[in-house]
């Protein structure tokens, strides 16, 4: 089936295109040139007037694995406040900070999303993402992998091993787990916290294994690099909410020598200590050295006001955290020698002083740096707020006045501390789109996806211009996943299953000489039942995988 | 003839994935690192292999058609049983959604216990692996570990080696309220578990004494339940020193008035260990006959455990009014489905109401139901996904055979397609 979408205004910062009128043809689910042989054209859409972008990407969403239904399972009744209804083509569900998995997806796609990556899939917890996310209707997923605080890489790097054998750990472990990137959380800091350690710095000693979390992000970031794995390591930094942790940050950001690296959730990491409070915005330092290291890209995690769940493998600091848990229940767990995770509720309020702060820092980060191709937008879904709070973010990025007018409504001592006032950048649509569009397909290495040339497959959100941002993000007139619609003003129209993102590194299989025996001692699994199958992906007939090339394949 | 290695275990609720067992045709023999508790599940014959209409041989095609029917026009039905692998729960619910019916775990009343415990104030707890290589004490709670998974101390407490214990033979076991029912507690050197005994019905005042000990206030009382409270002073103060203790229960045993509260106590108290500067978790027994498997796939499908209804055209969770029994003695059900893949013994609660029941081949009724079919079991007849007790490793589940049984998402879905 041809379909061509006439006459939109196009948003395609991967193609150098910023707002220019032109037509879009589709045929089997890819974006194609303007047919010249005359085939006529079996289904048109006028998009006079409308703003055209490709399916947005949301780089960093927990939206599968068992923090997740921790989470679920801890807050009835958070959902009993937001009843997702059946319809003749879409499942029942629940709402809010942590949506059940056909709701997500359908959300997702609503807002014009069509691809979500969950960033902490623990290797021993990588099946129940794999299955969380073969639970999430229309939207592609992936994955980024968990390491750092996970027992065999930390013996090899206490018994020295060269970074050829942890290059090979890596690759391994990636393709067991089937992900498309390589996280870390508080790099040996999970594993710290078991030995009670409730404390680590950058170039603090984990107890144990007398590494330190800067060695850590080195060796993992050289792994990656070496590996030709396109997405940079992806790195939680320590002292998670910290006060002070900037300096943390700042060093993190020098110390990795120039490799490739990912900051996530940075305006978590961006604090100082100043004023009567002891907590201060560090966004300027943070966002000029992001702006001075080219190597360096981040996504903010904002926060938001309101109820929302913070779930995450950082353990040694949610347990820290459990204090401010509002309602007042929280979960840690240890995990498998591999990890940790920490599932603690927050109402961030506009009236807290620390909350309304960490809102200015976040938007600050947003409008300081300077390069929309190395920010991305995220909530860090649930933590920051539930990324159902996107177009409203999206409009604080976008209208100042909008933007003044809830800054005055925050903590009065917040407002003193922060220089947003001052901050006159509104982001134009072509660096949304650059950010939730062109630089997220970018970084996570997707090859056809993010833009809309003839090739790539036809993900495609189309909005009606207008000046409230908020609104116009909000309702998509038409969204298209690989060529078929499948939302139409704002409503599910069509229930699609997307594809799993993975990268496939190669490796030396001597590396399972080693791994056998060491599963066999002191794990609680076999070697051969820990790694996932491709037909666990696919054997029920809704999920595939794709594969992408490595940097520098062809 | 072929023998499997490595072969993971739906039954026994620790993941258990060192079985080797020799196929020949339909049979199954365990050969290796067999239990009481899988041996017999591995081990049971094929009997039923075709689906029944009111007793009479039928075509999978035509009682799925049939159950359908008694669906169509209900008001309420109920799901129960819910023990199956990922698949099976997945169209479970997609069925239940479609049908406007309950769901409801057969062991949701105990795992409740602990639902309660999580949904009210949360916890700290640690799985196998961390156990395995870290616990050095083990504080037993009103349960006979060794009678809920046999192996549970040769594979997790008196292994060979761990990662960071000098030798694993000085694990000290200490159990509160019930006694072991054999050694399996005995370290291999000889050196027996302590037992403090008390009634079940006793442990909330046991319990809630070693809490206040472990905060540090002072008890007047010199003994609670027949212990002494030195001897509970005993066990707050090596708590407190150990490296990693471990608090286990099984929510199955609490079987006492409330026992959720103790359940909490029991967490409060691991809690309060690592706010006083000690790492301490807590262990929760379950994962038999898919309870968790349920759980979880219920929870990411609809945000709540395995007790809910989808009546409203929307998931509903109430712990304690949807539960099968009740609904059926209320007379507030009109059908029931009764899934049960793993257990032939487990059969359905009795009912005059239409019942369709998808389960284990060999189930022999006093009351025939309306349609029954047999289905093969996860990890003998067709692979799937099981999750083990700890709630966060998913096992992936061999076949081991070709019996030609249904799988139940097989079954469960062509009744959903035929509705």
């Amino acid at each position: 089936m041809l379909i061509k979408l006439t006459g939109g205004t196009v948003y395609d910062p991967a193609s150098g295109i910023d707002g220019q009128q032109q037509d879009i043809y589709v045929q089997d689910g890819r974006i194609i040139d303007a047919p010249k042989d005359g085939r006529p054209v079996d289904q048109e859409y006028d998009l006079l007037g409308k703003v055209v972008m490709s399916g947005a990407i949301d780089m960093h969403t927990h939206i599968g694995g068992g923090k997740g239904n921790i989470a679920r399972t801890l807050l009835p009744e958070d959902h009993r406040q937001d009843p997702v209804h059946r319809t003749p083509i879409t499942r029942s569900g629940n709402g809010h900070a942590m949506p059940s998995t056909y709701v997500a997806g359908y959300r997702y796609a609503e807002m014009g999303y069509t691809a979500c990556f969950e960033p902490a899939v623990l290797p021993i917890n990588a099946r129940q993402a794999h299955m969380e996310m073969g639970d999430t209707p229309i939207v592609d997923k992936g994955g980024y992998v968990m390491l750092g605080s996970d027992d065999f890489l930390l013996r090899m790097m206490t018994a020295n091993k060269d970074q050829k054998a942890i290059n090979d750990y890596v690759a391994w472990t990636l393709n067991a787990a089937k992900g498309i990137g390589i996280k870390v959380v508080n790099a040996g800091g999970i594993s710290a916290f078991k030995f009670n350690q409730r404390k680590l710095d950058l170039d603090e000693q984990n107890s144990h294994y007398a590494v330190t979390p800067r060695q850590i992000l080195q060796t993992l970031a050289r792994a990656v690099q070496e590996l030709g794995i396109t997405h940079p390591l992806h790195v939680h930094g320590c002292n998670l909410g910290v006060p002070g942790n900037l300096e943390t940050t700042l060093n993190t950001i020098e110390g990795i020598d120039g490799l490739p690296m990912h900051l996530t959730h940075i305006q978590f990491h961006s604090y100082g200590k100043e004023g009567d409070f002891k907590f201060s915005s560090g966004a300027a330092q943070i966002a000029e050295a992001i702006n001075s290291n080219p190597n360096i890209t981040a996504d903010v995690g904002q926060i938001l006001f309101g109820q929302t769940v913070t779930a995450s493998g950082d353990n040694m600091r949610q347990h820290a955290n459990h204090r401010f848990a509002s309602p007042n229940k929280w979960v840690c767990m240890d995990i498998e020698c591999d990890a940790g995770c920490g599932v603690v509720p927050f109402k961030y309020k506009d009236q807290n002083f620390v909350n309304a702060l960490q809102w200015a820092i976040g938007l600050e980060i947003f409008l300081l740096v300077e390069d929309p191709w190395r920010i991305f937008l995220t909530t860090d879904h649930p933590n920051g707020a539930p990324f159902t709070s996107y177009p409203h973010l999206i409009r604080l990025l976008m209208d100042r006045s909008f933007r003044n007018d809830m800054l005055a409504t925050i903590h009065p001592e917040a407002q003193k501390m922060t220089t947003l006032a001052s901050i006159e950048r509104e982001y134009t649509l072509n660096e949304i789109a650059i950010m939730t569009r062109a630089g997220a397909a970018r970084i996570i290495g997707l090859k056809d996806r993010g833009a809309l040339s003839a090739g790539n497959f036809a993900d495609i959100t189309v909005y009606t211009e207008n000046a409230d941002r908020q609104t116009m993000f909000t309702k998509p007139d038409y969204v298209f996943k690989d060529g078929e619609l499948i939302v139409k003003d704002g409503e599910v129209v069509k229930v699609t299953w997307g594809t799993t993102h993975i990268v496939k590194p190669d490796y030396d299989l001597s590396i399972e000489k080693d791994l056998k025996p060491y599963f066999d001692k002191y794990l609680t699994m076999k070697l051969g039942n820990f790694k996932i199958s491709d037909d666990e992906i696919s054997e029920d007939g809704r999920g595939s995988l794709t594969a992408h090339p490595l940097r520098g394949a062809a | 003839m072929t023998e499997i290695t490595e072969v993971p275990s739906p039954f026994c609720g620790i993941g258990t994935d060192d079985l080797s067992i020799r196929v020949d045709g339909t049979t199954l023999k365990v050969t290796a690192n067999g239990c009481s508790v899988n041996k017999p599940a591995f081990e049971q014959a094929i009997a039923d292999t075709s689906p029944r209409i009111a007793g009479q041989a039928a075509s999978l095609e035509a009682a799925a058609s049939k159950a359908a029917e008694l669906l169509r026009d209900t008001n309420q039905p109920v799901i129960g049983g819910c023990a199956t692998d990922v698949n099976g729960m997945r169209a479970l619910l997609a069925l239940a959604d479609k049908s406007g019916a309950v769901v409801d775990n057969l062991n949701f009343s105990n795992a409740r216990r602990n639902l309660l415990a999580l949904q009210d104030s949360g916890w700290m707890n640690t799985t196998l692996a961390e156990l395995k290589n870290r616990c050095d004490l083990l504080l037993v709670v009103g349960t006979d570990l060794e009678a809920f998974a046999p192996r549970f101390f040769e594979k997790y407490l008196w292994n060979e080696e761990s990662m960071f214990l000098d030798s694993t033979a000085n694990r000290e076991i200490i159990y509160l309220g019930k006694a072991p029912s054999g050694n399996a507690s005995t370290s291999p050197t000889g050196q027996k578990a302590r037992v403090l005994p008390c009634a079940d019905a006793d442990l909330p005042n046991v319990t809630a004494v070693l809490s206040a000990l472990v905060k540090g206030h002072i008890v007047h009382a010199q003994n609670v339940a027949g212990i002494a409270i030195a001897d509970l002073q005993a066990i707050a103060d090596k708590l407190k020193a150990a490296h990693y203790g471990v608090v286990l229960w099984g929510a199955a045993a609490l079987a006492f008035e409330q026992a959720e509260l103790t359940v909490q106590t029991l967490c409060s108290i691991v809690k309060d260990l690592n706010q006083l500067g000690t790492r301490c978790s807590g262990f929760p027994l379950g994962g038999k006959e898919g309870d968790q498997t349920a759980n979880q796939v219920c929870g990411w499908t609809t945000g709540y455990p395995a007790r809910v209804n989808f009546a409203r055209g929307y998931p509903e969770y109430d712990p304690y009014l949807y539960d099968t029994q009740a609904l059926l003695n209320n007379g507030e059900a009109d059908a029931l489905v009764w899934v049960q893949t793993f257990n032939s013994s487990a059969l359905p609660p009795k009912t005059d109401l239409p019942t369709i029941v998808i389960g284990r081949s060999g189930m022999k009724f006093e009351n025939e139901p309306d349609v029954f079919i047999p289905v093969g079991t996860p990890g003998i007849d067709h692979a799937g996904h099981a999750y083990r007790l700890d709630n966060v490793v998913a096992i992936r589940l061999k076949k081991l055979r070709d019996s030609g049984l249904p799988s139940t998402a097989e079954v469960l879905t062509a009744i959903e397609q035929a509705l």
